[in-house]
């Protein structure tokens, strides 16, 4: 059949609503939470950090993260005096269990919680051939696990090592900033039970939030600033040796 | 060719999931999907509610700033059903030690003890209450509703 400009004209209004049914979906969005109305981040405050694993231990419960697997792991950094581009860096079991014993033998020691850093521009969701990472309007990079091929490149282009590939699912896997509580009012589990508020999550839409106060008074770093991922996890007291 | 765009619409829009492209390159639905998951830590204010005479001891000592599941585990299906799920009692020798035993990449100023020395594999609620951990003598003993005048 000859497309003529009078059939291609009677053809565009069908095929625009078409495409107008193929995007629209249905809105989910709870009535209560509106996505345009926050950007979500969160505060390490390296200096209150005891590695006491009660934010791994409250993550792998919250989120049913399999064992041997982390959304979220501590770091013990032991760095000498003499070694400061050399760091030496320890998480058994993502110190899910604290720490052993360490004998004060000079030089820094201290604990570095990692999680997903949340990048506004992160490299994960741009290598997803699926779109089935993405971050959301509110500024939390989430995994669609109905959507995810378990393929690995978003594994392989994160720069912190934040993802995983769930066993279970075979789906890749990652902190989501327990967006199933942020959403409904709590805060994460890892904030709600870090007994010294090393931990906390912040709002940077919420001009109440007392993040803007502590950003503008304390000299905070993002990990890995050089990649320019848009990181939204900030750390305050960081030593240089942190990587 | 009519037949085949027609055709590209149908199955375009049979395959792609309805909620695709609804904020962006992906599936919108997955979002509420996600925010709807149960979660298994209430939240303190949650505990707080009812277990008032916990909170005055609490603020009675150092322990206020800690919230009640850092040590109690996950207890929301406790807080929807308080009296068919109850949490377990803690092992303070284990609980404790999470927090305080001596590690010198802790903060200075964190109190903390080698537990081995310091307690003989004693249970730490032998001598401290957990919620109002300093052991006090008489004279600084008052009653949690005489402390809060």
């Amino acid at each position: 059949m000859d497309i003529t400009r009078r059939r291609l004209l009677m053809l565009l209004p069908a095929a625009a609503v078409a495409w107008k049914y193929v995007q629209a979906g249905t809105p989910e969005a709870s009535p209560n939470y509106k996505l345009t109305e926050h950007w979500w981040s969160m505060l390490i405050d390296i200096p209150k950090c005891i590695g006491c694993g009660s934010c791994v231990r409250a993550c792998a419960e919250e989120n049913d993260v399999p064992e041997g697997y982390y959304r979220t792991w501590i770091e013990r950094y032991h760095v000498a005096d003499w070694k400061i581009e050399r760091p030496e860096v320890e998480s058994p079991d993502g110190g899910k269990q604290g720490f052993p014993p360490h004998p004060d033998d000079g030089g820094k020691n201290f604990f570095v919680p990692k999680l997903c850093n949340q990048c506004a521009d992160s490299p994960c969701t741009q290598v997803c051939p699926v779109g089935a990472t993405f971050v959301t309007p509110d500024g939390v990079v989430l995994v669609d696990k109905n959507y995810c091929l378990g393929c690995r490149y978003c594994v392989q282009a994160c720069p912190y090592g934040c993802r995983f590939i769930n066993p279970k699912t075979n789906t890749a896997e990652k902190c989501s900033l327990c967006y199933h509580r942020i959403t409904k009012g709590l805060t994460t589990a890892c904030c709600e039970v870090c007994p010294t508020g090393a931990r906390q999550l912040a709002d940077l839409k919420n001009p109440k939030d007392p993040i803007h106060e502590f950003l503008r008074t304390h000299t905070v770093q993002v990990l890995k600033p050089h990649m320019a991922t848009g990181a939204k996890v900030f750390y305050n007291g960081m030593d240089g040796s942190v990587r | 060719m009519a037949i085949a765009v027609l055709a590209f619409v149908v199955l375009r829009a049979a395959v792609v999931p309805r909620s695709f492209g609804q904020y962006g390159h992906y599936r919108g639905a997955a979002i509420a999907e996600i925010a709807a998951r149960p979660v298994a830590f209430a939240g303190h204010d949650v505990c707080e509610a009812c277990h008032t005479d916990v909170v005055d001891q609490k603020k009675l000592g150092r322990h206020v700033v800690v919230p009640c599941e850092a040590c109690h585990g996950a207890l929301a299906k406790h807080a929807d059903d308080p009296a068919s799920v109850t949490p377990a009692k803690l092992d303070t020798a284990v609980v404790c030690a999470r927090c305080h035993e001596a590690n010198a990449a802790k903060p200075k100023g964190f109190p903390q003890v080698a537990t081995a020395d310091h307690s003989g594999g004693l249970a730490c609620d032998t001598c401290h209450q957990p919620h109002r951990p300093k052991i006090e003598t008489k004279a600084e003993t008052k009653p949690a509703t005489e402390a809060k005048k």
